[in-house]
């Protein structure tokens, strides 16, 4: 269970980036999560509502996405998406496919912010 | 009040990964090559480490981190061996972070080492997702975890770069099948190297020992 310690970098990050530009309040934080990733949503749900209290993210949803895994078949010689984590092989061929290129994510896309109603020049960074 | 929609992209664990590639640097520079050991509880990583620090010593300049949730007993049992050894004490955390691997090696002259050994806590989840700046990450799998351990924790496998079955002294007597422990690895892991390796009877260790010295040999060396 290190979904708690996932969360608190999350939380950190997101409040530094809220002081640094200014947002009072930060509503929700959308997340992509790859199934190699090895981080457990419903444990990372459950541990960001608790790292979250008392911050500028206190009560903001977390909105996951779980991407596919997907690997590159040198025989098809194409991408392919796989099933499952327990049989990294090419669906169409059955060729065993190390060569990962999507699955392992675990990162922030994008934030919903509020900030004060002032002539504020975008803060993104 | 005024809402919007932010897009970033930013790794949850950036900060690790980050101080993780910084000691990578540090471990380059000062020409060690790191092994990270990982394993469910009870797999004998530290029992390789006894056996592996014994054979290299002669030759090699070795030291070792050891992490656990509590006790100094790895350490102390490590210790006899003569190399350098200190525990990383996590309290309630499940692995190590590149942080406690910055702290624990306040104070040691790197450049004086080849070899510098991190064994894991004993967790075949959470180390998984935690880059600690190793130059290797090898996992162990006992074989009386059961066969089909590796489609049970794909992303541990899938992120280490050897895999040490041990305990292989036993296997008969806990009817353990090769084979399938072998293709379920190779299913999580297609092309992994694997060896089989006894602690105790000193199977495999040989292989072990080459294949560690032959990735040191493989790694850059620091430029002058």
């Amino acid at each position: 269970m290190h979904e708690l310690s996932i969360a608190i970098n999350l939380v950190e990050y997101v409040s530094e980036e809220a002081a640094q530009a200014g947002w009072e309040r930060v509503s929700a934080v959308h997340l992509k999560i790859g199934p190699l990733s090895g981080v457990v949503s419903d444990a990372l749900l459950f541990s960001f509502e608790v790292a979250a209290a008392g911050t500028v993210l206190e009560a903001a949803r977390l909105i996951i996405e779980d991407v596919p895994i997907i690997a590159f078949c040198p025989t098809c010689q194409t991408e392919q998406s796989l099933p499952d984590t327990f049989s990294l092989a090419c669906p169409v061929c059955d060729t065993p496919t190390p060569d990962i290129r999507q699955g392992r994510e675990m990162e922030v896309t994008a934030l919903e912010v509020h900030s004060a109603d002032v002539h504020q020049e975008d803060a993104e960074s | 009040m005024s809402t919007r929609i932010i897009e970033v992209r930013h790794g949850i664990l950036k900060k690790n990964d980050e101080l993780a590639a910084r000691l990578r640097a540090r471990f380059q520079e000062a020409g060690v090559f790191v092994v990270n050991l990982v394993s469910g509880p009870g797999a004998g990583k530290t029992a390789l480490l006894e056996r592996t620090l014994a054979m290299l010593r002669p030759d090699y300049r070795i030291a070792a981190l050891v992490g656990d949730l509590a006790t100094e007993n790895d350490a102390t049992r490590l210790a006899r061996s003569g190399a350098p050894i200190r525990q990383i004490s996590t309290g309630t955390t499940c692995h190590l972070e590149a942080e406690m691997i910055e702290d624990a090696l306040d104070g040691w002259a790197l450049g004086d080492l080849d070899f510098l050994f991190i064994e894991n806590v004993g967790n075949l989840v959470c180390p998984a997702s935690y880059d600690l700046g190793e130059n290797l990450r090898a996992v162990l799998f006992s074989v009386t975890e059961g066969e089909d351990k590796p489609l049970k924790y794909p992303t541990i496998f899938n992120t280490s770069d050897l895999a040490l079955i041990t305990k292989i002294d036993i296997a008969d007597a806990v009817d353990f099948d090769r084979d399938l422990a072998y293709e379920n690895i190779h299913r999580v892991r297609p092309g992994l190297p694997i060896i089989d390796t006894s602690a105790r009877r000193a199977d495999g260790l040989d292989a072990w020992l080459v294949a560690l010295k032959e990735k040191q040999r493989a790694t850059p060396v620091p430029v002058a």
